[in-house]
Formats: C-alpha cells, sequence, structure tokens
C-alpha cells in the first residue's frame, strides 16, 4: 500500500535518513522503532509531506506520490497527527475537530462527530472549551479525533503516549487498535516500544537513519537486541 | 473641569472606529504572520485616491446619483486596495517568511516609501479634494442636542465601520475559513497537515485588511474632504497604535485601542488644543505598555506556544 525505497532526507545540509526502505500493507500496524534522533519523526515527517525527500521514491497505492505539500498528502488520505499533539490552543473542542476535515464535504461532519465521541466520550462533554485548557490525555484524543475527521486511508501516529500518565496510555493505545480494526493502517512511532510492539503486526529498527532491523512485532519483542536496547532489559 | 460635550465625544468616536478599521488590518497581518506591515497605511491612502478618483469617472459616466456612485466608487476602492495588499504580500513579505523577522519589516518600511513616493510622484504633490456633492449630502444635521449638531455622515461612519466590524467578527469566529484563518495564525505547520492552503489564507488576510482600510480611507477623505499622498502615514501610524495599545494581534483589542486613541485625542483637543493631541495619545500608549506590555487584551506570549 505505502512503500518507501531508498529515501535520503535531511534538515538544510544534514541528512537525517540515509536510504529508508520500508512499507506498510493494507491493514497493519507498523511501528518505527529507534532512539532520540535515529530519524522515526523525519521519515512520518517525510511521508507527510512536510520534508522533502532528497532522493528516493515514495509510492502510495502502486503510483509514485507526487505531492510537494503536505495538503496534497492529506488529499491521498494519508494524515500525519504529528509530535506534541499541535492542538490549537485558542479554537475550540469542536472548532479542532471541525478544522481537522476542512477538505471535505461538512454534509459528513455530523457522522463523523459521532463516531469520535463514541471513541472519546470526554470530547463530546467538551465542544466548547479551547484546546490548550485541555490536559495533555485530552489534547492527545483530540489531535487523534481531528484525524480521524479527515477520513484518513493511512494513519501515521508520531508519539501519541509522550508525556502521558500510564492510565490513560493503555486507553490511547486501546483505541489505536481499534481504529485499525475498523480498516485503517497505521504507521506508528512511539518511545514506548513494548506497547507499540504489542499492537502492531510489525516493526522497523532505526538507527542514525538507517533501518537495521525489520520483523514481526512478536519476533521483535522476543529479540535480545531489541529487549536490550529499546525495552529496557538486561 | 466639566465633562466633555457630547459632540466631542462624538467626534471622538468617530475618529476612533477608523482608526479601530485600520487596525484591524495590522492585528490581523501581525497575528498571522507576526510582522508588522508597515505599508498598510499606504493601502489606506490608495483607496482615498481610487474612491475620489472613480467617483470623478462615475459622475462623468453616470451622472451625479449620490447614494449608488458612493457605493460603487467604495467598492472600486476595496477592489483595488485589496489588489494593492494581496500584490504586497506576494512582492515583499512572501520570500521572506523563512527569513529573519527584521527582512520582512524592513521590506515593509520601504514599501511604504515607494507608495508614498509613487502617489507624490505620479498622481499629486498637493491634497486632492473629495467631491463635495457627495459628502455634503451627508453633512446634514440629523438631530440637534443640548443645542450641539450632529450630522448624518458622522453616524455614517460609526455605522459602517461598526457594521464591518461585526461581520469580520462572524466571518472569522463563525464561518469555516474565519476558522481556517484563527487555526493559521495559531499553529502554521498543523494548519497545513489538515489540508488548510496555508498561503491562500494569508493572502486572504492581506485582502480583507486591505479592503477594510480602503473604506476607512473613504470615509476619512469624506469627513476631512481631502486626500493627500501623505494622509497614510499618520492614519497608519495611530491606527498601528491602535492595534498596540489593543494587544495586536487581538481582534476586538484592535477596535477598543481605536475607540480609545480616537477619544483621548479630542478630548485632548477640547481641554488643551490640538497640539497637545499626539503627545497625550503617545503617552499614554507609553504608560499603558510599561503597565500591561502585552497591550489590554493581548494574550500573553507563553499562552501563545
Amino acid at each position: 500500500m505505502l512503500r518507501l525505497s531508498n529515501i535520503h532526507a535531511g534538515y538544510g545540509y544534514s541528512e537525517v535518513l540515509k536510504g529508508i526502505n520500508l512499507e506498510l500493507n493494507a491493514g497493519e500496524i507498523v511501528t518505527l522503532l529507534g532512539a532520540n534522533g535515529s530519524g522515526k519523526t523525519t521519515t512520518l515527517l517525510t511521508i507527510a509531506g512536510v520534508v522533502r525527500p532528497q532522493a528516493g521514491t515514495i509510492t502510495w497505492n502502486n503510483a509514485p506520490l507526487k505531492a510537494t505539500s503536505p495538503d496534497e498528502v492529506l488529499a491521498h488520505g494519508i494524515c500525519l497527527s504529528p509530535e506534541g499533539r499541535h492542538i490549537f490552543p485558542r479554537l475550540t473542542v469542536l472548532e479542532n475537530l471541525l478544522i481537522g476535515g476542512y477538505r471535505l464535504p461538512a454534509s459528513r461532519n455530523s457522522a463523523k462527530l459521532d463516531r469520535i465521541y463514541t471513541y472519546f466520550p470526554l470530547l463530546a462533554e467538551r465542544t466548547k472549551q479551547l484546546g490548550g485548557t485541555l490536559s495533555g490525555g485530552e489534547q492527545q484524543m483530540l489531535a487523534i479525533g481531528r484525524a480521524l475527521m479527515s477520513e484518513p486511508k493511512l494513519l501515521l501516529l508520531d508519539e501519541p503516549s509522550l508525556g502521558l500518565a500510564p492510565q490513560i496510555v493503555a486507553r490511547i493505545f486501546e483505541i489505536i487498535k481499534a481504529i485499525n480494526r475498523e480498516g485503517i493502517p497505521i504507521l506508528l512511532v512511539e518511545q514506548n516500544a513494548r506497547e507499540a510492539l504489542r499492537i502492531a503486526n510489525r516493526g522497523y529498527v532505526l538507527v542514525t537513519g538507517q533501518i537495521v532491523l525489520s520483523d514481526t512485532a512478536e519476533n521483535l519483542l522476543a529479540s535480545d537486541e531489541v529487549r536490550r536496547a529499546y525495552l529496557g532489559e538486561s | 473641569m466639566s465633562l466633555p460635550p457630547p459632540d466631542i465625544i462624538l467626534g471622538g468616536l468617530v475618529r476612533g472606529s477608523i482608526y479601530g478599521l485600520v487596525a484591524l488590518g495590522y492585528t490581523m497581518v501581525y497575528g498571522i504572520l507576526g510582522m508588522i506591515n508597515f505599508a498598510h497605511g499606504e493601502i489606506f491612502m490608495i483607496g482615498m485616491f481610487t474612491c475620489v478618483f472613480a467617483l470623478g469617472l462615475l459622475s462623468t459616466l453616470l451622472g451625479t446619483t449620490t447614494l449608488i456612485n458612493l457605493l460603487l466608487a467604495t467598492l472600486v476602492a476595496m477592489i483595488f486596495s485589496a489588489a494593492f495588499g494581496y500584490a504586497n504580500e506576494r512582492i515583499a513579505y512572501r520570500r521572506l517568511r523563512k527569513a529573519h523577522i527584521l527582512a520582512p519589516l524592513t521590506s515593509a518600511i520601504g514599501l511604504s516609501i515607494i507608495l508614498q513616493n509613487f502617489v507624490f510622484l505620479t498622481v499629486s504633490k498637493d491634497n486632492i479634494s473629495f467631491p463635495r456633492v457627495y459628502s455634503d449630502q451627508l453633512n446634514k444635521v440629523a438631530f440637534t442636542l443640548g443645542g450641539v449638531h450632529f450630522n448624518y455622515l458622522q453616524f455614517t461612519i460609526l455605522g459602517t465601520s461598526l457594521v464591518l466590524m461585526a461581520a469580520l467578527f462572524f466571518f472569522i469566529h463563525r464561518t469555516r475559513l474565519g476558522i481556517a484563518m484563527r487555526g493559521t495564525a495559531q499553529d502554521q505547520l498543523m494548519a497545513s497537515l489538515v489540508g488548510i492552503p496555508v498561503n491562500k489564507i494569508i493572502a486572504l488576510t492581506f485582502v480583507l485588511g486591505s479592503s477594510l482600510a480602503a473604506v476607512a480611507g473613504v470615509m476619512v477623505s469624506m469627513y476631512q474632504s481631502v486626500a493627500g499622498w501623505n494622509s497614510g502615514y499618520i492614519w497608519g501610524l495611530k491606527a498601528f497604535t491602535a492595534a498596540v495599545l489593543g494587544g495586536i494581534g487581538n481582534i476586538p483589542g484592535a477596535v477598543l485601542g481605536g475607540l480609545i486613541i480616537g477619544l483621548t485625542e479630542d478630548i485632548t483637543c477640547y481641554y488643551f488644543g490640538s497640539n497637545w493631541r499626539n503627545s497625550v495619545v503617545f503617552l499614554i500608549l507609553m504608560i499603558v505598555l510599561i503597565i500591561r506590555p502585552r497591550g489590554l487584551l493581548g494574550e500573553r506570549v507563553a499562552d501563545k506556544v
């Protein structure tokens, strides 16, 4: 469905991605593991059209993804929910959600909102509250809800559990799994490698901009190398 | 010292509502790009000139059908100013968006000087007068209160300003484009990630602000009967001051700041004479900024992060 072939990308003169090859098939959750600075976020930003690849090709549904800006990528149904959640602080919860479906007909909004409110009943209670006044967990729920408003065919999630309390983390992962069961494939970048591998089908391990390991989530969870480096076990 | 008479208050409100209208342009551009568009006063001045010339042309073509000509001329002025505002952004600011903040600022000052001198050299070195035939009909006494005359022109200006401000407020808070505009002002990266065409929204901001400035220009030239190549400088500076006083980036703040400055000016003139008015206006600005650097309704910078 999505395929990255030999992607090189970076910022200015510094090359962060040094030839990434990865693929994601329909219905999958794929996770990217790696230390800080290994290029996980840059990979997502490159797919989303925020960072331009210097070399390599991105293929989407068997055709090259010829998009030069984030709104063009989104038009293909690829939606990134970035690290740090980026909730619009002075828009209300409802406005934050509505803006997520900006380029789609407003007639479909109420059905989508209903679905999002069943995932996150809390958001339904706070429609008029400003985004900036929500707690971190609530903001993450709003960020995922906003992404769903764009009717994504592929969801890119960057660190959805960062800085959240353990119970909320568990809830967020449950919902990611539930969204995936509805047929939306997900490319997930997570600090919390253990939880990510638990819900993922497959995973890739990045080290300084290159993929050093790729396997099923089960095998990665069992691998000594991964356990030592990313799951904090000795 | 007695209270100022009602005509002074009304005069101050009229002047202040015009400042507010121009200040909206400064504050919207600041809100979305974080830069001061110092050429905004010139957009206002171009609105003045366009209206006066359009009225001349329309009088020859259609005869002096007052209201229709006035509305048409205002529309032409809005379109012309909007085109200038759009071109300014395209030519002088867009390429500098990622540059140091002083670069677009300097570009804006340069543009302001170019536009002033362009009008000075090619259009008119002297003030041009607004055709009286259009303003006189509005300059009739609407009612008299306590021996003071109030005229229709003042109410037209005040009413037009308030209606436009309310319309802008509605647009920004209730429409899809308005929400996109606020979203772009708050987080440009995220705005592009939800599919908002950020460049178009920024262009729209300039177009809207410039149209409002054009209407303000039309009303000032009608009120004062003259327009000059340098009119944009002082009106622009006062409107900018109004935006800062109210809290730059804040829409109701621009209106509030405008009204306060307009009232301050006219009340100062009444008590101390017109020579004091600029001193008092800027003294108040300094005092407010010392006590409250973010302006009256501005958010703390920390809130924006």
